[in-house]
């Protein structure tokens, strides 16, 4: 291993939940266009950084943050930046757009080997707006590293093989790997630190490289909508009711009345 | 061209000042209200944040920002606690006068504290005769084996209690014409915070008496040139003073219309929410309306005040609007609620409260009118 720890936290814009009124999906590809809309960092990649910051507080490290997205996508960059990033990776290009998750985790892998070696990738257990979950394994994947996903808390991380819990259902599993390493992270694993007036400072002299398809060697037919096995293929609007129903009778029979209601949803048997 | 948008840069600090806001003082309004005291907490955070560093130079520990960085961090502070964005303000009325007037060794004695948070500031012109009138100052000082005496009482100020540091404006008592600045410190002899306020808004915003009784103040604590403090207090009031009331209002204004259009959507009234009823969408716009006006004049100021110009004027401009503006908007706010907008647990009821302590802050709204009258007739 380097002297120096090396970091890549890999970093989505999202659409900020206010703007959640104003979005408007793609009738064709079903995408969600990110160019006119105000984004934030996916709150899980926030996690995921700051797993990065507080390691880096433990030992010599050098983070870089990467994310694919149009050119508006550099101000989430510039903002894990004033957080404490040291570097920051835009992956921009038209050829981009339209982008799965597979398409995705292949941009960024591409990305990531440009960087260099890399000790551990961190990312958010699922952004909020795909939530496919599926960014972080496929980046394993074309990486050729091991990867524990839903990880809540980094119990060990000195030398190469670290110990960490990850969630289960019912609990969470213990386990042990060997760097490098990709690593998915949920909420419970930290409190991610707010933006300091200072970091912003800092960040004043730290720049942001933005790579497209030729920087990354990529074939067209590898990225964006073309390299995207998956498709959206139908959109539909949950609809949440709630209804009000006023019991009669007496106490027994509302009592019997709710005793059936709760056995027909399921709640009691 | 004039270009109206904010930088980047700018953006984000709003955004950290808005996180700082949120997550870091938003849960201590609540104690804030009830107590009319909580200060304590929101000090230390105002510090850890570095909000107090902001117009500080670097060289002192500071951020070196300016006053448009400023202004963003007041409003989007005031936005969530008039109160703290208020102790703020006047801690950088404080410090002000120190960056500008200071010596090389009081810059260094006092800057590096002031700017982490470790001491708090302030500044004290007001007295009971009033505050508009600052020549009519009775807080006299004389010059007595190699150091000053001071005699008299500040009322209405901001921080008095908790603030370390006080720069005091005081009369020659030999000479009825010559005003100085001095330095105070919290815990030299004969200097005290004695009588605490009870404010109508503002709630847990400290604001108090002081009073000095043959305080014995060191020479070197003399700020800015014997006989020169007028301008020494005044140039901190009119430019840093008037732009954090600024600050204070256009954040109180923002909550104002924030509440306004929540309550607007959430609340049926003839089988739809007020804001499809045209009555109401036009208070909306009203508030909105004074909201886009005071945001341009204060940050106009705040921008020319950046470039090293004297600002004062368009500052008293912005303040007159801004604070008025702000007073109009948490009526129209309260109005929209109806009875609701007279229950306590509703913020609109504490966003009318706190904007009556906006006018009289910094200079009241005929103060205002009369610098703008003079700069239009100059």
């Amino acid at each position: 291993m380097d002297s120096i720890f090396r970091i890549v936290v890999c970093v989505k814009a999202v659409p900020e939940p206010k703007a959640a009124e104003s979005i408007k999906i793609d009738p064709v590809t079903r995408a969600l266009p990110r160019l006119d809309i105000p984004l934030e960092i996916n709150s899980l990649d926030k996690n995921a950084l700051e797993v990065a910051l507080q390691l880096k507080e433990t030992l010599p490290a050098h983070i870089t943050v990467i994310s694919m997205g149009p050119p508006p996508a550099g101000d989430i960059v510039k903002e894990c930046l004033a957080l404490g990033a040291d570097e920051g990776i835009l992956l921009s290009d038209p050829a981009f757009a339209g982008a799965d998750a597979y398409a995705t985790a292949y941009t960024l892998a591409r990305g990531i080997d440009k960087v260099g070696p890399v000790d551990v990738v961190l990312c958010g257990r699922a952004s909020s707006d795909g939530a496919t979950e599926w960014v972080g394994p496929e980046l394993a994947v074309f990486l050729d590293m091991p990867v524990v996903t839903m990880v809540r808390e980094f119990v060990e991380t000195k030398g190469t093989s670290w110990q960490v819990k990850a969630d289960i259902d019912h609990g969470y599993r213990l386990v042990q790997v060997e760097l490098p390493a990709v690593f998915t992270v949920t909420q419970d694993v930290n409190t991610p630190r707010t933006l300091s007036f200072s970091g912003i400072i800092k960040a004043r002299k730290r720049e942001i490289t933005t790579w497209g398809i030729d920087d990354l060697d990529l074939p067209a037919e590898s990225a964006g909508l073309k390299g995207s096995p998956t498709i959206v293929s139908k959109l539909t609007y949950v609809e949440s009711k709630r209804e009000c129903q006023i019991i009669e009778g007496t106490l027994d029979e509302k009592v019997e009345f709710l005793i059936d209601k709760f056995a027909e949803a399921g709640v009691i048997t | 061209m004039i270009d109206f948008t904010f930088t980047e840069e700018q953006d984000l600090f709003r955004k950290a000042a808005k996180e700082f806001a949120e997550t870091k003082l938003a849960p201590h309004v609540p104690e804030m209200e009830e107590t009319g005291r909580g200060w304590e907490p929101v000090i230390k955070e105002l510090g850890e944040a570095e909000m107090m560093a902001i117009t500080i130079p670097e060289k002192y520990d500071g951020l070196g920002l300016g006053y448009t960085i400023r202004m963003i961090a007041l409003e989007e502070i005031a936005r969530v606690s008039v109160a703290t964005a208020m102790m703020m303000q006047v801690g950088g009325l404080g410090i002000d006068p120190i960056i500008l007037f200071g010596t090389e060794d009081q810059k260094t004695k006092y800057l590096p504290g002031l700017a982490c948070g470790e001491r708090f500031a302030t500044v004290a012109v007001t007295e009971p005769s009033g505050g508009s009138d600052p020549r009519g100052c009775h807080t006299s000082y004389k010059k007595q084996n190699g150091h000053y005496v001071l005699n008299g009482r500040k009322c209405f100020i901001t921080n008095s209690h908790i603030a370390d540091i006080q720069v005091v404006l005081a009369n020659d008592e030999d000479n009825r014409e010559a005003y100085s600045t001095f330095i105070l410190e919290k815990g030299m002899e004969g200097f005290e915070a004695t009588h605490e306020e009870n404010k109508i808004g503002m709630r847990g915003c400290n604001t108090g008496e002081i009073e000095m009784k043959d305080c014995e103040v060191p020479a070197e604590n003399l700020l800015g040139p014997e006989g020169k403090g007028m301008r020494v207090s005044m140039t901190a009031i009119s430019e840093t003073g008037r732009a954090g009331m600024v600050g204070c209002a256009l954040g109180l204004h923002t909550a104002c219309l924030e509440a306004a259009i929540k309550f607007a959507n959430d609340r049926i009234l003839y089988g739809k929410p007020l804001s499809k009823l045209q009555a109401q969408q036009f208070k909306i716009a009203d508030i909105k309306i004074d909201l886009e006006a005071g945001r341009l004049l204060g940050y106009r100021a705040s921008s020319t005040h950046d470039k090293g110009e004297r600002a004062g004027n368009e500052y008293a401009v912005a303040k007159y609007f801004t604070t008025e503006a702000a007073q109009r908007a948490a009526k129209m706010a309260a109005d929209m609620h109806g009875g609701y907008g007279c229950m306590e647990e509703f913020a609109v009821t504490r966003y009318l409260r706190d904007s009556f302590v906006l006018g009289p802050s910094a200079g009241t709204s005929d103060i205002m009118k009369v610098i703008v009258s003079r700069w239009a007739l100059s």
